[in-house]
This record gives structure tokens, C-alpha cells and sequence, in this order.
């Protein structure tokens, strides 16, 4: 193999695994540690910059981080189950507990004479006008509704989000001098491009639920609810109830919302249903479990067929029960089983069986082409849609995805509009910013904890059931008290203290091999990737993560790392005489729209960027 | 001295050998010594040999005298039995353990101090008793404990860190062992283990007694140039005059060699030592010629390493003085103390 790069910022990045699959690549053990050092407005801060809510998502978020976290790979055949760092919970900790961070907010410059629309007041576009109102641009904010959130505000029950969040975090953005125009619905893209912005954002979300056209459907309309259309209800307080027995048809996390919803509404006998497998529903493993702790089965493998009324009134649904069968391709389908359908009673049923983009006021004939699916035609990488000056994001853009991809995306489409209005061209984008640092303090010093924690994950603590069904408004998780928050930090692995490598000063003593409680490091003829990966003290079977090669040593062997389960313990930069390993810290911060995204050119007037 | 203990997370791959036990259960405490001293390579490599021979940990016995050789039993198979004993006194106290327990396997670890300086009438002592044991010295040319001072295996004309010029002959630890008669005798060094693991499963396994010297750097005062015991100087003079693969048993033998290349040794418990010769006119298995051939060689300056001499034939200490078949701990009080009567027979016989 050739010696690694590691001067390439993607070498480092990829070894810290959670920030690497942060949309909005969060450092996330950097605010891990700040959290253990009990500084929980710095460690807010770091979250506020990358992911704009770390309160809300601290709650909400997908948290494709967790699935992705090394302490998961670590724990593996090493006792009980293995579990990732509880990210998310963290990032709570860290909103909860904080000082008042508004004296940190950023200093808006003056303004810039450049005039932005944000259409839709979700994530995205919050992003964008918290990314540009601090340079001077002036933003505004259009949203049908009376306040700011999006979806988050619409949607997310309660239960989950307590408003005051919402409220809190939109509001740190509101407040820098951006423009909102609530209860102000767009109707016509064209009217809006005549008045002369220079940038247009679209982040209006997808805000259509699907229906299900069956047998049944219009004569049991006034017991048929579409699961966001119900939601958005419920949480304008307009619906306050719901029957005794629910259906909830879907398996994504509308459907989870839904039926714990129902719950607290008066279903005490709810039930999701969805057409495949368990493990094939789109919602998270946590939201499951958090459905089927509050009594909901999930019945699997049943496909709907019609709505069943008795004297005009819905009493149930008809249901065919399928298997799965996989061909040689593995490709699966479903068949009936041949057992007679299953009649299901109920008394409403709620459908949550996707969501899709709709965009009625925006005219064919404005200039923005859209593809087959009704979506944009986008630059993947900028967000620009095909008028020059129009970009688009968050669920708008590639259809729905969750608030970490809008609140990335945002950041993007900053950049592109940054760029743009700068005269530049925003086919090129920003590296990010990277550091690397040594952590050496003394001999066997470390200016971070290398002493690997072996705790188990540690479980937030819920409110009692009975109090959490008694009320929509009740927040069901507490959050991690101050001590279990510092238990939990301590999980981490530090993934971001690389582990570095320096050919010349190595003698050979193989005192790091012999160190190393995860066979990490091997002295071993070069040979290629493949043959390599299978002729080290372990085996590296995980290909996502690469293996750290040197340059020929002194015996003509190389060392080849395998980045996979290092814990970052140092100890083979302890035990290493000559100082050849180093643990040294690499920070990445994504590049944000200003200064630092811009190669430097003049600003230009909209007229001679266009022309 | 690394401050944190080595955490108990091991690769997820790590598997159990016949006894149920991972390498990492061979493990002891987190080693104390220099970062970079061959010891801890040498600590490493025994652990991997016991994993690999499927031993139980509480049937080996570690033994060693003073140094920083001495240590390491701390950090290696933390669940056996150990005895630290007295400078130089290792081989002694080895031989009543093992007179008193002839079920345990051995283990002797030792300096070039601690068995060339100040005991080397006990290791001599040791080795022509023929104590069925593996006794290792972890040799580095100085008294590393003490900061450095040559000891009895520095070679004539090797510089101090200090720069002073060793002047006295050096001790060859090895010509003492064949000549006293030990029955398995090799070199190695500590940054070769694909050499070093199978040579102490070898001696583990062997029936009488095992002597292995190991060349073991101590980084900290003698690696310099100028040292003959330094990781260049070793690795630039070292000739290996064989490979030796360990099989536990026949029936596993699987790759085959041209003939002549191949030398299968059995030992006395069924296990096969297989020497790949490096050296057509070496004979591993010929005291005399062993002797000769390694005079020869060390004459021209090289570190002749490999499986110098072995007889499968070995016996041992317990047979040449016909002791009891059984272990004293596990006879009764009347067979360990038959009383008086018996003693009056004995003092009988002897008037
Ligand atoms: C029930 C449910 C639960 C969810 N739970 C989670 C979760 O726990 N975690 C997670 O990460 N994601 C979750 N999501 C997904 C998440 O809410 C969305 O992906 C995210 O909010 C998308 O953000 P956005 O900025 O693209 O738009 P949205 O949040 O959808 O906001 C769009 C806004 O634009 C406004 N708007 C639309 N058209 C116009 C117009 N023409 N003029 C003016 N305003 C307009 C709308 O009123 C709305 O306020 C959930 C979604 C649903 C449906
Ligand atoms: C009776 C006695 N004399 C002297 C000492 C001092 N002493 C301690 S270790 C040592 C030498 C150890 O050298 P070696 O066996 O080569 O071990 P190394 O530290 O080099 O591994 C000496 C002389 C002692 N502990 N006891
Ligand atoms: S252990 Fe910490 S740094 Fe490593 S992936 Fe998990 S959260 Fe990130
Ligand atoms: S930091 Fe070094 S010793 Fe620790 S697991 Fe990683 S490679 Fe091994
Ligand atoms: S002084 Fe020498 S022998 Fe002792 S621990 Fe340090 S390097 Fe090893
Ligand atoms: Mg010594």
C-alpha cells in the first residue's frame, strides 16, 4: 500500500465516526469533553454553531451519529450488548444545563445591501437566515403559519419538544435582526421573484400526507385522519381527542407520533399496522421501543384492503396477511399467507403512509424546472435550482428527511448564496477548517481523559407512565442529571486524538503492538489493501475504515494501522520510546458562509452575476 | 510508567483457545518498565506462547530473582502462581518448588545480572541438575535496574552509555548451558517473536531442563552506537540458524519441505519441534558440534540465533534422584509423615 495522506482533512475526519456522519459534521467529542468538564455553554456553543438547535435535536434528532459511534463497534463480543455513546441525550445535557448563552450570540455587521427571502420558517430556512443576518444581509423569513419551527413547531408532539424549546431556539435566530413575516403565505413564486431579491430560499418543506385510496375511504371520511394534517391539529390545540380504539397505518416516525399521540388523547387501545417486516419500518429502533413501552403493539405483515363500516360509521378495517419471500436476488416480496383477512376493530384511523413534496405556488413558468418526481433540479452540492439565484433545502429539496439534513443543507445554501452575491463561483466549495494538535502534557500526560471508561450506556430517565399518558403536554423523557451526564461523557473515545505516526523516529521495538489492547498496530511486509487487511494481529474486515500505513522502516517492514476499533487510549504513544506515535488532537469545522468561504473577490450587483 | 491500567476492551475477533481463555486473560498488570524495553516484548511473547499452548494458568509456576528482567512475571499470566525471589537466588528457589511440585510448569525469568553476575553459580548449578523448567534471561548487557553498569554478558569492547569501554571477557550463557549439560538451549531475540514465541512453547513443553537467552535491548542504557546489545547492532548481526514451528501433536503437520531442509524433533509428551534449517551444516540436535559451531561464529562477531541444541530424549531432575510420582501437596499427612518407625529404618540403613 502507499503511505496514508494523512495531511488529506478526510483521513482524520472519517476515524472521528459520529462527526463524520453528522449532515452537519458536528464536533461532536469535542463537546463531549466540555460537557464532562461540567462547561455546558461552551459545549452548547460548538452545537449551536454546527447544528443551529441543539436543544431541539438534543430531543429529536435522528441522530444518524449514534448508529455510526466507535464505542458501538468497541463493545462488540466484549460482554453485554454494545451500545453507541448516547450522542443525542448529551447534546440535551448540554442545552439544559447552560448559562445564558445570549451574550454569545454573534455580532451582527453592518448591513450589506443584499436582500434575502427564506420561504418557510422550518429548520432550513432558519439556518440560512442565522448563517447570513450576521454578515449583513437582510433576511426575511415568509411562513404561513404564526410562528417559527416548521415542522418542528407543527409536528413534533409535545411530548417530545417541549415548546419553550422551540421558542427559545428559533428565537436566538429571530433576534438577529432577521425580518419574520408570519401568517404570510407565498402564493406566487413569479410575484416574489418581481420583487427583487437577491437571493431566494425555498425551504417550504413536504407538506402533503399521503392518503389511501381503499374501499370504504369517503364513507368513513369523518373517522379518517391524515397522520400530519392530525398532528399539525393537535398540536394547534384544535383536536383534543380521538377514539377509544386507533389504527395507525405506517411505520415511519409520523406513525410513532401518531399512535403515542392517540395515547394521551383517550386511545387506550392503539395499535400500529404496517404492510412488511419489523425491522423494515422506517422509524428509528428507539421510537419503537418508546411506542411499545407505552402499551402499542406494532403488527407487522398485514396489508390493508378496506375500510369496514356499520350504519355509515367506521367499525374496523380489513387486512390481508402476507409473508415476506426473498428470490435469488435477494429482492423481496410480499405474499398472502393464504389465511382468511383479519377484520380489525376500531373507531378511527390515522394514516401515516408518507409524506410528499407539493409545490402549487410556484408556476411551471417561472424558470425552476422540476423532475418526474416533482422535485427541483438541483446542483447537488449548491442547492441552486436552475434560476441562477433561487436555491432550495431541507425536505423541499430531495423530498423529506429529518432537521439535522435541513439545518446542513441550510449551511450549504448559505455558502452557494454567499458566494453568489460575492461575485464567485459556487461550483467551488470551501475546505473546511482543520487543526491538529498534540495532547502531550508530560510522559504519561494528556490533556484529555485517555482512561477508557467501561461502563455501559446509561438510560434517560422517563416520567412515570401514568403521568406522561395523562397529558400531550408532559415531556416523557427528563433529560441526564449532572452526574449521569458526566458518567455517560466519559463513554466517549476521544476519537478525534489521532493516533500519529512518524516513520523516522520509529526503532522497532514493537512496544506499541505489545500494548495495544485492540491489535491495532502491526509491523508487516507492505503488500496490497486486500492481502494486508487479512495479515495483521486482527483481521480489519471493516472497510469503511482505512488502515494507517507508514513508509519502509529500517527493517523494510511498514506499521499498518487499523483504524477500526482503536480506543484512542494513547497507550502505544505511552509506551513508545522515541516519541514516533503522538496523540494529537484534529479539529474540522465545516466552512461557513463569510469571510473564510469566499475566495475574496468584489461584491457584484446581481445584474452582472446573472449576465 | 503509564498511569492508567490497560483497559479491559479487547478486538471483537479475540478468541478463546482450547481452555477457554483469550491472550488477554494471559495478561498481568500494566508493565512498569521503560517504554520501549525489550522486556515488555519478551513479557508479550510468553503470553502468546501459554495462549497458545492452551495452558491453565494456575498450572505454571513464574520465578524470578532482581532486575528489570525480574519484574516482568508482574505483568504476564497475573493468574499463576510467583515467586519473586532473592538476587540471583531464582534457580534455588525454582528447584525446591519443583521438587516440592512436580506438576506445575516452570517458568524461571531472570537477568543477565541476576544470572551471569551475581548468580552465576546457581544457574550453573540449575542447569546441570538438569530442574526441568524454561528458565529465560532477559539479556541486555547491564544491570538496567541499577542505571546501567555492564554486567558479566557485556562484550569485550562494547561502549557504555557513558562511553566507557567494556574491557572484561563476557560471560556466554549459552556455552555454559550446553556445556553443563542443559537439554534444550536457544537464542533469540526480543524484536522477533515470530522466532521468540515458538522457541518458549518448545521449552514450555520440554522435559528437562530449557534455557533460553534472549537478547533484550534496554533502551534506556544501552542502545546506543557502539552497544552490541542495541536494536541495530542486534538485528545487523543476528544469523538465525534455523525456524522452529511447535505442533502439539502429529497428526496437525500439514506443509511440507524438501527433504533435508526439515528436521522433526519429538519430545518426551508427544509434541513436535520442527526445525527449518537456515544453515545446511547446522545439527540442532548435536551437543559437540553446537558448541564448536557457535565458538566459531560468535568469534566473527555474529548473534548465531535458533534452536541451538535439543535432545528429545531429555530426563529431568525427579528421575535421576527416583522421587515420588506425585506432587508433595498431593499426598496425606501419613505418607509425608510416616513417624518414627520409619525414621529408625531409614537412620538403620545408613549406620
Ligand atoms: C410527524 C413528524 C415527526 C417528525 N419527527 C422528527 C424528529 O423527531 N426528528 C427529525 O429530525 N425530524 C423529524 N421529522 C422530519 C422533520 O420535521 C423535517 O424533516 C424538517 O422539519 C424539515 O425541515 P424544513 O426546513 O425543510 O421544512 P419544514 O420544517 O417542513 O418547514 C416548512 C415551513 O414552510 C412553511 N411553508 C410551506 N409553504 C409555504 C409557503 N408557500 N409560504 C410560506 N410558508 C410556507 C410551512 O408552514 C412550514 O412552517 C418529523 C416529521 C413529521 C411529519
Ligand atoms: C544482593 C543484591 N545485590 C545487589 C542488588 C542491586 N541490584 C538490583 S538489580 C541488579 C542488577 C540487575 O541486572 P539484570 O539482572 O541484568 O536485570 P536488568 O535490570 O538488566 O533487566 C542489582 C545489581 C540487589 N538488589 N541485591
Ligand atoms: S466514541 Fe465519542 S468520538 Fe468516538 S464515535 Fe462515539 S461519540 Fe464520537
Ligand atoms: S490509541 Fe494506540 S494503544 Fe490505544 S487502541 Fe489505539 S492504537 Fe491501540
Ligand atoms: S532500565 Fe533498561 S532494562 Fe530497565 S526497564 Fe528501562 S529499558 Fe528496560
Ligand atoms: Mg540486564
Amino acid at each position: 500500500m502507499q503511505r496514508t495522506d494523512i495531511s488529506n482533512p478526510t483521513y482524520f475526519h472519517k476515524v472521528v465516526d459520529c462527526q463524520w456522519a453528522c449532515p452537519a459534521h458536528t464536533p461532536v467529542p469535542e463537546y463531549i469533553r466540555l460537557i464532562a468538564q461540567g462547561r455546558y455553554s461552551d459545549a452548547y456553543m460548538i452545537n449551536w454553531t454546527s447544528n443551529v438547535f441543539p436543544g431541539i435535536l438534543g430531543r429529536t434528532c435522528d441522530r444518524p451519529c449514534e448508529p455510526a459511534c466507535r464505542r458501538g463497534r468497541v463493545e462488540e463480543n466484549n460482554g453485554a450488548a454494545p451500545e453507541p455513546v448516547a450522542i443525542c441525550r448529551l447534546k440535551r445535557v448540554a442545552a439544559d444545563m447552560k448559562d445564558d448563552v445570549r451574550l454569545r450570540m454573534p455580532a451582527l455587521s453592518p448591513k450589506n445591501g443584499k436582500r434575502v427571502a427564506c420561504i418557510g420558517a422550518g429548520p432550513a430556512s432558519l439556518t440560512v437566515a442565522r448563517d447570513l443576518a450576521p454578515l449583513g444581509y437582510d433576511v426575511t423569513v415568509f411562513d404561513g403559519e404564526a410562528k417559527a419551527g416548521g415542522f418542528i413547531r407543527t409536528q413534533i408532539p409535545r411530548f417530545r419538544l417541549p415548546e419553550s424549546v422551540i421558542d427559545e431556539e428559533t428565537g436566538y435566530i429571530l433576534d438577529l435582526g432577521v425580518t419574520f413575516k408570519s401568517g404570510q403565505r407565498i402564493d406566487s413564486m413569479n410575484a416574489l421573484l418581481a420583487e427583487n431579491y437577491d437571493a431566494v430560499f425555498v425551504g417550504c418543506g413536504a407538506p402533503r400526507g399521503r392518503d389511501l385510496d381503499l374501499p370504504g375511504r369517503k364513507a368513513a371520511a369523518a373517522n379518517i385522519h391524515i397522520g400530519i394534517d392530525w398532528l399539525a391539529s393537535v398540536s394547534f390545540g384544535h383536536i383534543t381527542t380521538i377514539g377509544r380504539r386507533v389504527i395507525v397505518l405506517g411505520g415511519g416516525n409520523t406513525a410513532m407520533d401518531c399512535c403515542r399521540s392517540s395515547r394521551r388523547l383517550g386511545g387506550d387501545e392503539v395499535k400500529v399496522i404496517v404492510r412488511s417486516g419489523f425491522e423494515e419500518m422506517k422509524a428509528s429502533p428507539w421510537e419503537k421501543e418508546d411506542a411499545m413501552h407505552e402499551g402499542i403493539p406494532i403488527i407487522n405483515y398485514h396489508v390493508p384492503k378496506a375500510f369496514v363500516l356499520e350504519g355509515g360509521k367506521l367499525i374496523g378495517m380489513t387486512f390481508e396477511i402476507v409473508k415476506a419471500v426473498f428470490d435469488d436476488q435477494g429482492q423481496r416480496t410480499l405474499v398472502p399467507t393464504g389465511a382468511p383477512d383479519a377484520l380489525i376493530e376500531c373507531d378511527d384511523v390515522l394514516l401515516a403512509v408518507g409524506q410528499e413534496n407539493s409545490f402549487p405556488w410556484i408556476e411551471r413558468d417561472c424558470g425552476i424546472e422540476f423532475d418526474k418526481w416533482g422535485l427541483p433540479m438541483l446542483g447537488k452540492a449548491t442547492h441552486q435550482s436552475t434560476i441562477a439565484h433561487v436555491f432550495f433545502g431541507g425536505d423541499a429539496a430531495f423530498g423529506p428527511k429529518n432537521i439535522i439534513t435541513a439545518v446542513a443543507h441550510g449551511h450549504e445554501a448559505a455558502v452557494s448564496i454567499d458566494r453568489l452575491l460575492h461575485g464567485e463561483d459556487i461550483q467551488q466549495r470551501p475546505d473546511p477548517m482543520t487543526n491538529l494538535m498534540s495532547q502531550k502534557m508530560g510522559i504519561h500526560e494528556w490533556s484529555y481523559d485517555n482512561d477508557t471508561s467501561n461502563d455501559l450506556r446509561f438510560k434517560v430517565p422517563w416520567a412515570k407512565a401514568e403521568m406522561a399518558l395523562a397529558s400531550i403536554k408532559i415531556e416523557v423523557e427528563l433529560g441526564f442529571d449532572v452526574a449521569t451526564a458526566f458518567k455517560e461523557a466519559h463513554r466517549c473515545l476521544n476519537c478525534d486524538v489521532q493516533t500519529v505516526f512518524t516513520d523516522t523516529a520509529c526503532i522497532e521495538c514493537d512496544a506499541c503492538v505489545d500494548i495495544c489492547p485492540m491489535d491495532c498496530i502491526t509491523f508487516t511486509a507492505n503488500a496490497d489493501e486486500a492481502e494486508l487487511r487479512q495479515h495483521l494481529q486482527a483481521p480489519a474486515n471493516n472497510h469503511q475504515q482505512a488502515l494507517y500505513v507508514s513508509g519502509e522502516l529500517k527493517t523494510g517492514r511498514i506499521m499498518a494501522k487499523d483504524e477500526d476499533v482503536c480506543l484512542h487510549c494513547g497507550l502505544c504513544a505511552e509506551r513508545c520510546p522515541t516519541g514516533a506515535w503522538d496523540m494529537q488532537k484534529f479539529l474540522l469545522n465545516t466552512t461557513q458562509a463569510g469571510a473564510a468561504c469566499r475566495n475574496g473577490a468584489q461584491v457584484k450587483t446581481l445584474e452582472e452575476v446573472v449576465a | 510508567m503509564t498511569y492508567i491500567s490497560k483497559p479491559r476492551l479487547h478486538h471483537p475477533t479475540l478468541t478463546a483457545n482450547k481452555v477457554g481463555y483469550t491472550r488477554r486473560d494471559y495478561e498481568g498488570r500494566i508493565s512498569t518498565l521503560c517504554a520501549g524495553c525489550g522486556h515488555d516484548s519478551i513479557s508479550a511473547a510468553i503470553i502468546q506462547a501459554c495462549w497458545e499452548l492452551d495452558i491453565e494458568p494456575h498450572r505454571v509456576a513464574k520465578l524470578s530473582g532482581i532486575g528489570c528482567s525480574s519484574k516482568t512475571p508482574d505483568y504476564f499470566l497475573g493468574a499463576s502462581h510467583g515467586f519473586n525471589t532473592v538476587h540471583g537466588r531464582m534457580p534455588s528457589a525454582l528447584t525446591g518448588a519443583n521438587l516440592a511440585n512436580r506438576d506445575l510448569l516452570y517458568l524461571g525469568v531472570s537477568g543477565d545480572g541476576d544470572s551471569a553476575s551475581i548468580g552465576l553459580g546457581q544457574f550453573a548449578n540449575a542447569m546441570r541438575r538438569g530442574v526441568r523448567m524454561a528458565y529465560i534471561v532477559e539479556n541486555n548487557g547491564v544491570y538496567g535496574l541499577t542505571k546501567g553498569q555492564f554486567s558479566a554478558t557485556a562484550d569485550r569492547g562494547s561502549k557504555s552509555k557513558k562511553g566507557v569501554i567494556n574491557s572484561d571477557s563476557p560471560i556466554d550463557l549459552v556455552g555454559i548451558a550446553l556445556q553443563l549439560g542443559a537439554t534444550y538451549v536457544a537464542r533469540s531475540f526480543s524484536g522477533d517473536k515470530e522466532q521468540l514465541v515458538p522457541l518458549i512453547k518448545g521449552a514450555m513443553e520440554h522435559g528437562g531442563a530449557a534455557f533460553i537467552d534472549i537478547i533484550s535491548p534496554c533502551v534506556t542504557f544501552n542502545n546506543h552506537a557502539g552497544s552490541t546489545k542495541s536494536y541495530d547492532y542486534v538485528r545487523e548481526h543476528n544469523e538465525a540458524v534455523n525456524r522452529i514451528d511447535f505442533i502439539a501433536s502429529r497428526n496437525e503437520i500439514t506443509t511440507m519441505y524438501a527433504p533435508g531442509e526439515l528436521v522433526d524433533v519429538q519430545q518426551h509428551d508427544g509434541s513436535m519441534l520442527r526445525l527449518r534449517k537456515l544453515r545446511a551444516d547446522y545439527d540442532a540436535t548435536d551437543r559437540y558440534s553446537a558448541m564448536s559451531y557457535m565458538q566459531a561464529h560468535q568469534a566473527r562477531g555474529e548473534i548465531v540465533t535458533g534452536l541451538l541444541y535439543v535432545d528429545p530424549l531429555a530426563t529431568d531432575l525427579h528421575t535421576s534422584l527416583n522421587t515420588s510420582a506425585h506432587a508433595l501437596n498431593a499426598m496425606g499427612v501419613a505418607q509425608l509423615c510416616p513417624g518414627s518407625s520409619a525414621l529408625e529404618k531409614v537412620n538403620a540403613s545408613l549406620r
